[in-house]
C-alpha cells in the first residue's frame, strides 16, 4: 500500500507524509529459513532472520519538529539517527547481536551507525513498548540508541528508495527527488518493521514493513513566499501512475479547515472524502485514488494544486496538548544544569507522561539535585528508574513517570559536571561541541473525540500506526531538542610545543653544563708586534731560538 | 565440476574494484569533495558499479546548512554539473574517514562485522584505482585536519596488498600540494602513480563561485574531469594521454607521474582498464549443468 498525506500548516508551510506498507505473510518465529522474497526487500528480510529481530525502528531526521507551530506529526522522530530494536527471546547475547546489527544496518543505509556502541545504547525499562503484537514485557531484549550528530543526505535516501517494491520508478516514490526533499525545514525518513495480525482472529502473524518519509516545506525557501502549493512546486514532479504492485495507492489532502472551500481552493476536485480520527482530532480528507485511471484525467498526470484565497484570516489550529522543551543553563566549562520543560495544554485533564533521558557519561549528572516542579510546587514522580553511567562504558539512563497537572508547565532540572576526555577521544573538531540526544516523552493523551478500535486494515495508514487501546486517548511521543554542550577542550598543539620546549631546554642546559665540565683552558701568548715578528724570522733563519 | 568452470569464467580478465577518498573537513574544503565526487561520477558512468566502489567523504557538503542548494555539489561555477546526483552511495562518511580505516580498507584487515559495502573485496585479478585529495605536504597527506598519513605508510600498505595478492595493477592519483612526494617511496610492482604537483609546489584551486562562496574544484581534477568526459567505454585512449592532462600553462603546478614500477608499457594501458569496468568475455559452446549445485544448497 502506498499513501501520501498533505496537510497545510497554519504558518503557511506544508507538511507531506509518505507511507509505504509491505506485508509479508511468513513466520520467522519458528526458525524456518526463508529464501523466497517477492515484495519484501531481501536485505531487510535477511537481517530480521539472522539477528532474530522482533521489531526494528530506525529513523533519520534532519531538522527539528516545531510542535507549537506545526502541530503533532504523524510519526515523531528526533534529529539525527535513532534506532530501537526488540529482539526475540531466543537471543542469548543481546549486546553482541546489537553490535552486529548496527554494523549491518550502517552498510545498508550508508550511515555511520557503527558509532552506536555501549556508550550510547540504553535499555529502557518502561518506554518504547513494542508496537507490534505480542505481550512482551522483558525489557532485556530492548535496545535504544540515538546519534544526534548524524547527517541525512541523498546517500541515505538512495538505499531507502531501493527497498520499495517499485523503487523510485512508479507510484508515489516518483516524487522523491533529493534536491527538493532536502531543501526543506524538516526531513525525516524511517523504516519500521513489526509483526502484525493477519486478520481479526489473529491466528497467524505476518511481517509489516512501513517506510515513512515526512517533509515540511517552508513557505519562503520552497514556496517563494506565495501561498500556493502544488505537487510540482513541492517535488518538481507530477504523478502519472500508481505503483502496479500496490494494492492501494491514495493521496489524502487535509481539508478540515476548509469545509466549504473558503480558505483555499483544491484542484482538480475530487468527490471522495474520508474522515479519520488521528491524534485525537477528527479530520476530513479529500482522497485521490491513484489506482483509478480517472484520477489522472485527460492529461494522464496528476498535479494537485492548493491555492489560498486571501492572505489574512488565520484561524487557530488546535493547540497540541503536550509539548516539550529542553535547554542547558549555567556558565563556564565546569558545571551546568539541564532543564526539561513539559507543557500540558489540556484545560482540565491531568495525565501521566513517561520521560526518558539518555545523557552521555562525560556529563556527570548529580542525581541528588534532580527536582521536578509543577506550578511552583514539588511534583514527585510515581516511578523512577535510574541507571548511573560508567565512564566510557555506559551512559546515564533516567526514566520517570510524572503526572502533569492540567494547564501547567512541569520543569525537571538536574545539575551536571563536565568531564575531561582523553585526548584521543576528542572528535577532529571538538570545538563544535558534543551532542546530547533528545529526551523522549511518551504519553497517552486524553482525546476529545472517540476512536473506534477496529482492525487496522481499512483505516488509512497514517492513523493506524500506533495501536490504540482506550477509546478516549491516543498515544503521543514527543522528542525535545538535542543539546549541544561544550566540553573543556585542550589545546591540541601542546604535545608539539612541549616536545620543542623540552628539547631546547635539555639541549641548552645539558650542553652548557657539559661544556663547562669538560672544557680545558690554555693560556695563549698574544701575538707579538711587527718588529718582533721580523726579528723572529731572521733568528729562525740564523737557527737561533725566537724572542 | 560445473562450479569450477564458473569460477574460472569470472576469474579471467580483471574485475575492477576501486577506492576513492576525500580527506578534508569543513565547508571551505568544498572543492575536495567536489573533486572526489567528479571522479566517482566518471567512474560510475564508465561502468563500475557501486558495490565495487568504496567512497569516503570526510564531511558532508551537499546537505551542509551552508549550502545554498541542498543535496547538490557543483563542479563548475555556472552550476552546470551536479556531481552529487541522485544515486550516490557513500560508504565512509564523517568521522569514519580516518587513516586507520583507510589503511584497513586497503589491506583488508577489517573487523568481521564490517558490511560488504565497506570492504575492498579485490583479488589478484583486480585493477584498482585510488584517488586521494585534500591538503598535503612533503611526504604526508592530512586527514580530517587532525592526523596525517605518510608516504612510507602508504608504500607499506601497498606492499601488504601485493603480498596478499589484492591487486593486479594499481593506479594511484593524488591531487594535493606537493603530491609527488607521496609516491616517491613506493616499492611494490605494478603501481602507476600520478600527482598534481611536484615537491615544493602547491596545487591550486580553480574557480570560486560567488553564490556558494567557496572554490569549487581544484585545477588538476577539473582538467582531469574534462578529459574523462570524452572517454566512453569503448574508447582506446591510453595512459600517455592521461599524463598530458593539465600542463603547466593550465595548472600552474607541474603534474608528475611514475611508471618505473609498472610492468607494462603505459602506452599500451587503456584508460578504461582502470576507470571503467570492461571485462574480457570468453565464449564457450559447452552446456553447463546447473541442477546439482542447487540440490546441495537445499540439503543444508
Amino acid at each position: 500500500d502506498e499513501e501520501l498525506v498533505i496537510r497545510p500548516l497554519h504558518s503557511g508551510d506544508i507538511y507531506a507524509s509518505f507511507q509505504f506498507r509491505t506485508v509479508w505473510d511468513t513466520d520467522f518465529m519458528g526458525g524456518k529459513k526463508v529464501s523466497h522474497y517477492r515484495l519484501f526487500p531481501k536485505s531487510l528480510g535477511q537481517v530480521i532472520s539472522k539477528f532474530s529481530v522482533r521489531e526494528l525502528h530506525i529513523s533519520f531526521t534532519q531538522g527539528y519538529w516545531r510542535t507549537m507551530q506545526w502541530g503533532q506529526p504523524f510519526l515523531p522522530s528526533p534529529p539525527g539517527a535513532e534506532l530501537w530494536v526488540w529482539f526475540q527471546d531466543t537471543v542469548t547475547d543481546v549486546d553482541g547481536t546489537w553490535k552486529e546489527l548496527t554494523n549491518v544496518l550502517s552498510g545498508i543505509f550508508c550511515a555511520s551507525l557503527n558509532f552506536i556502541d555501549s556508550t550510547n545504547t540504553v535499555q529502557p525499562s518502561a518506554s518504547f513498548k513494542p508496537l507490534g503484537i505480542g505481550n512482551v514485557t522483558d525489557h532485556r531484549f530492548l535496545r535504544y540508541a540515538t546519534l544526534p550528530r548524524e547527517i541525512v543526505c541523498t546517500e541515505n535516501l538512495t538505499p531507502w528508495k531501493k527497498l520499495l517494491p517499485c523503487g523510485s520508478k512508479a507510484g508515489l516514490a516518483v516524487l522523491m527527488k533529493s534536491e527538493k526533499l532536502f531543501h526543506s525545514s524538516f526531513h525525516s525518513q524511517a523504516v519500521h518493521i513489526r509483526p502484525v495480525c493477519q486478520d481479526w482472529q489473529c491466528k497467524s502473524t505476518s511481517w509489516e514493513l512501513r517506510q515513512t518519509l515526512n517533509v515540511v516545506f517552508d513557505l519562503h525557501s520552497s514556496g517563494q513566499g506565495k501561498r500556493e502549493w502544488s505537487l510540482f512546486k513541492m517535488f518538481s514532479r507530477t504523478l502519472t501512475e500508481a505503483c502496479p504492485l500496490a494494492s492501494s495507492s491514495k493521496i489524502y489532502i487535509d481539508v478540515t479547515d476548509n469545509p466549504q472551500g473558503e480558505q483555499f481552493e483544491l484542484s482538480p476536485a475530487t468527490p471522495l472524502l474520508s474522515q479519520a480520527v488521528v491524534l485525537g482530532d477528527r479530520r476530513t480528507y479529500s482522497v485521490y485514488d491513484l489506482t483509478q485511471q480517472a484520477t489522472f484525467g485527460s492529461m494522464r498526470s496528476l498535479n494537485m494544486l492548493l491555492r489560498w484565497k486571501s492572505s489574512d484570516g488565520e484561524c487557530d489550529m488546535m493547540r497540541p496538548l503536550l509539548h516539550g522543551e529542553r535547554y542547558v543553563a549555567g556558565y563556564g566549562l565546569q558545571t551546568g544544569e539541564i532543564h526539561t520543560l513539559m507543557y500540558n495544554h489540556h484545560p482540565y485533564r491531568a495525565f501521566p507522561v513517561l520521560l526518558l533521558d539518555t545523557v552521555p557519561w562525560y556529563l556527570r549528572l548529580y542525581i541528588h539535585t534532580l527536582t521536578v516542579t509543577s506550578k511552583g510546587k514539588d511534583n514527585k514522580p510515581s516511578y523512577i528508574h535510574y541507571q548511573p553511567s560508567k565512564d566510557r562504558v555506559r551512559p546515564h539512563l533516567l526514566e520517570m513517570l510524572v503526572q502533569l497537572p492540567p494547564n501547567s508547565v512541569t520543569e525537571v532540572t538536574v545539575q551536571f559536571e563536565r568531564a575531561l576526555l582523553k585526548w584521543t577521544e576528542y572528535t577532529p573538531d571538538p570545538n563544535h561541541g558534543f551532542y546530547v540526544g533528545s529526551s523522549v516523552v511518551s504519553a497517552l493523551v486524553p482525546s476529545v473525540v472517540a476512536m473506534d478500535t477496529n482492525s487496522t486494515q481499512e483505516r488509512p495508514l497514517f492513523s493506524s500506526f500506533f495501536p490504540s487501546k482506550e477509546e478516549s486517548s491516543y498515544f503521543v511521543r514527543i522528542y525535545t531538542e538535542p543539546l549541544l554542550v561544550n566540553l573543556p577542550t585542550p589545546d591540541f598543539s601542546m604535545p608539539y610545543n612541549v616536545i620543542c620546549l623540552t628539547c631546547t631546554v635539555v639541549a641548552v642546559g645539558y650542553g652548557s653544563l657539559y661544556n663547562l665540565l669538560t672544557r680545558t683552558f690554555q693560556v695563549e701568548e698574544p701575538s707579538p708586534g711587527l718588529a718582533k715578528r721580523l726579528a723572529n724570522i731572521i733568528r729562525k733563519m740564523r737557527g737561533v731560538p725566537p724572542l | 565440476m560445473p562450479r569450477d568452470k564458473a569460477g574460472q569464467f569470472f576469474g579471467s580478465g580483471h574485475t575492477n574494484n576501486w577506492a576513492v577518498t576525500c580527506t578534508s573537513q569543513f565547508w571551505f574544503n568544498y572543492r575536495h569533495v567536489a573533486n572526489t565526487l567528479s571522479v566517482y561520477r566518471s567512474v560510475k558512468r564508465l561502468g563500475i558499479p557501486d558495490s565495487h566502489i568504496v567512497l569516503m567523504l570526510a564531511d558532508d557538503m551537499a546537505c551542509n546548512h551552508r549550502n545554498p542548494k541542498p543535496a547538490t555539489v557543483f563542479s563548475h561555477k555556472n552550476m552546470e554539473l551536479n556531481v552529487y546526483g541522485d544515486d550516490v552511495e557513500v560508504d565512509y562518511r564523517g568521522y569514519e574517514v580516518t587513516v586507520e580505516n583507510f589503511l584497513r580498507v586497503l589491506t583488508g584487515r577489517l573487523p568481521p562485522s564490517t558490511p560488504r559495502s565497506k570492504r575492498l573485496l579485490s583479488d589478484d585479478r583486480s585493477n584498482i584505482l585510488i584517488y586521494l585529495t585534500g591538503h598535503g605536504g612533503n611526504g604526508f597527506l592530512k586527514f580530517q585536519d587532525s592526523e596525517e598519513i605518510s608516504n612510507v605508510e602508504l608504500a607499506d600498505a601497498f606492499e601488504q596488498m601485493w603480498q596478499k595478492r589484492r591487486y593486479n595493477e594499481l593506479l594511484f592519483i593524488i591531487d594535493t600540494c606537493q603530491g609527488a612526494s607521496m609516491y616517491e617511496r613506493f616499492y611494490s610492482p605494478n603501481l602507476m602513480a600520478l600527482a598534481s604537483s611536484q615537491v615544493g609546489e602547491d596545487s591550486l584551486s580553480h574557480q570560486p563561485d560567488l553564490a556558494i562562496g567557496v572554490h569549487l574544484m581544484d585545477r588538476y581534477t577539473f582538467y582531469l574531469l574534462e578529459f574523462l568526459e570524452d572517454i566512453h567505454p569503448a574508447s582506446t585512449t591510453n595512459m600517455n594521454d592521461l599524463f598530458k592532462v593539465c600542463p603547466k600553462s593550465q595548472c600552474v603546478s607541474t603534474p608528475g607521474h611514475r611508471t618505473d614500477l609498472f610492468l607494462r608499457d603505459p602506452g599500451s594501458v587503456l584508460i578504461t582498464d582502470f576507470f571503467g569496468s570492461v571485462r574480457k568475455v570468453e565464449i564457450t559452446m559447452e552446456t553447463i549443468n546447473l541442477t546439482s549445485p542447487v540440490e546441495q544448497v537445499e540439503d543444508k
